[in-house]
């Protein structure tokens, strides 16, 4: 599985890039969740200017099958959004870490980023995942 | 699983594992919901072929010289059209009108006859069906009813190239069995029964075969180049179809007639269970009719349960949707008010407390151009 090194993560799957001085921040859903969603055929992403609070539903990622909600990583003001996966949310199936990102914040509070994971615990959440799917799997 | 509850495997469920299915629960079964992804799987039925397990699905044998006055009493179409060897959708109905199942019904001998019942209703079906047979009070002997969906697997074979792929298996079978026919054929060297009828608005075929061969048979196709489909692309395409799924567009409280499915009802024939029910909703109107809809523009696709408003109204909400892949639009079936079910009528469509346009239209949704 594809975790880049120079991003943080969440449990509920989303990444996050760094701006300059931890200001600011690029959000997105990791290669796994993609993944797991397959064909994503629209995005309900926030407003510019809205704000959006850490743990909380902000979006939404609808597959042909299914919604999901996405959660907010950190607490901010959003600053810009992807319209390009707006207008074709394919590219989140197809570059998830890269042209798939879906928006931008500036930060409310800095002391949040310590909650988020480093690219090595998110990894090891996927693996612990794997290993019990597989299990469950032996189980049956 | 977290669930207690065991669920039922089909014969090919390790051929689904093997080819990387994501299985789910469905009318107590586990179930491939997809292998590559429901787009893809949903373009190879409409451009080339398309494999699905439907071994889930129930199959009753009803046979004897009161067979068909008996089928024709416990289902709404007229049996007494078929010629052996021919099939027809019907409905099963309640007292009162409801819908207690949708199924085809084949006739395969003189005197012997299948249906192909919904998995999720084997267990509401079955009673019912012997219940009705023994208040008919038939002779000994004259009808016999049996539940064979313990020992019956089912494959279908869906898209423009499945005559290819089945005359590869079964040479003159595409100019042997038409539309809605059936026959016998030997398949991995095991009597099978071969229908040309589906659930995706394909040409294609469902074969009925012993839950003993089915692996083998699934691969001889597999070699054939068709695609294993899930449950996710027969839910895409038949919705594009507009055909009914048991628990969403019917159910014991929704009559055939409310799902505009009057065509498979024989008025003409004798008293059939639930004909005066049908029969007044036909003559003096009904509650809510079944529409199918498309989104106007670019949304969220409809799903089941969101409301729809005409006017500021609600008026009913979506019994299935989903984004069209043929389409590319968001696409849908619910039940309105009678006076809101005219093709053209606008409404809306209530996603996540935001409204958004859509336009009622004629059925089915998606229409090959050919």
């Amino acid at each position: 599985m594809n975790v880049p090194t120079d991003l943080k993560y969440t449990e509920s799957h989303e990444w996050v890039k760094l701006g300059k001085n931890n200001e600011t921040a690029t959000i997105g859903l990791t290669d796994f969740a993609q993944e797991e969603l397959t064909d994503i055929v629209y995005l309900d992403l926030p407003k510019v200017g809205d704000e959006i609070e850490a743990g909380t539903e902000c979006a939404v990622v609808e597959s042909v099958k299914a919604a999901s909600d996405i959660y907010a990583p950190l607490s901010g003001k959003v600053t810009e959004v992807n319209q390009a996966v707006l207008e074709d949310p394919a590219i989140v199936n197809e570059d998830a870490f890269g042209k798939g990102w879906l928006f931008k914040i500036k930060l409310a509070d800095p002391a949040e980023l310590e909650e988020l994971l480093s690219d090595s615990d998110y990894e090891e959440i996927l693996s612990e995942k794997e290993s019990r799917d597989e299990d469950e799997d032996e189980e049956k | 699983m977290s669930t207690e509850v065991q669920l039922k495997r089909t014969s090919l469920y390790e051929s689904h594992r093997r080819l990387g299915a994501r299985l789910v629960e469905f009318g107590g079964w586990e179930m491939p919901v997809q292998y590559d992804g429901i787009l893809a799987e949903h373009n190879a039925v409409r451009t080339d072929c398309g494999l699905f397990d439907i071994s889930h699905m129930g199959e009753v044998s009803v046979s004897g010289p009161k067979a068909l006055e008996f089928l024709n009493h416990l289902l709404t179409n007229d049996l007494a059209r078929l010629g052996v060897g021919q099939g027809q959708y019907n409905l099963m109905c309640n007292e009162e009108g409801g819908t207690v199942d949708d199924l085809y019904a084949y006739r395969i001998g003189e005197q012997e006859y299948l249906l192909i019942i919904n998995a999720s209703r084997i267990e509401m079906d079955v009673p019912h069906i012997k219940a009705v047979g023994a208040s008919m009070g038939f002779p000994a002997g004259e009808l016999q009813i049996e539940d064979c969906s313990g020992y019956s697997g089912a494959i279908a074979v869906q898209g423009p190239r499945s005559t290819a792929v089945m005359e590869a298996l079964l040479p003159g079978v595409s100019v042997e069995v038409k539309r809605n026919c059936i026959a016998w054929k030997s398949l991995a060297g095991e009597n099978t029964l071969v229908a040309r009828t589906g659930y995706t608005g394909e040409d294609g075929f469902e074969l009925v075969l012993p839950a003993e061969t089915a692996v083998a048979v699934w691969e001889l196709l597999l070699k054939q180049g068709a695609k294993p489909c899930g449950l996710g692309a027969r839910d895409t395409l038949r919705t594009e179809m507009c055909y009914p799924l048991y628990g969403h567009e019917l159910d014991e409280e929704t009559s055939p007639i409310e799902a505009g499915l009057e065509k498979f009802v024989a008025f003409g024939k004798a008293a059939f269970i639930g004909k005066e029910h049908l029969q007044r909703q036909t003559l003096s109107g009904r509650s809510k009719t079944l529409v199918a809809f498309r989104m106007s523009g670019r949304s969220a696709p409809p799903r089941p349960h969101y409301p729809l408003v005409v006017g500021g109204e609600s008026v009913g909400e979506v019994t299935s949707g989903t984004q069209s892949p043929s389409l590319g639009v968001g696409i849908g079936m619910g039940y309105v008010s009678p006076i809101c079910a005219t093709s053209g009528q606008a409404l809306e469509v209530e996603i996540r407390g935001k409204r958004f346009p859509a336009e009622i239209t004629t059925k089915p949704i998606y229409r090959k151009s050919r």
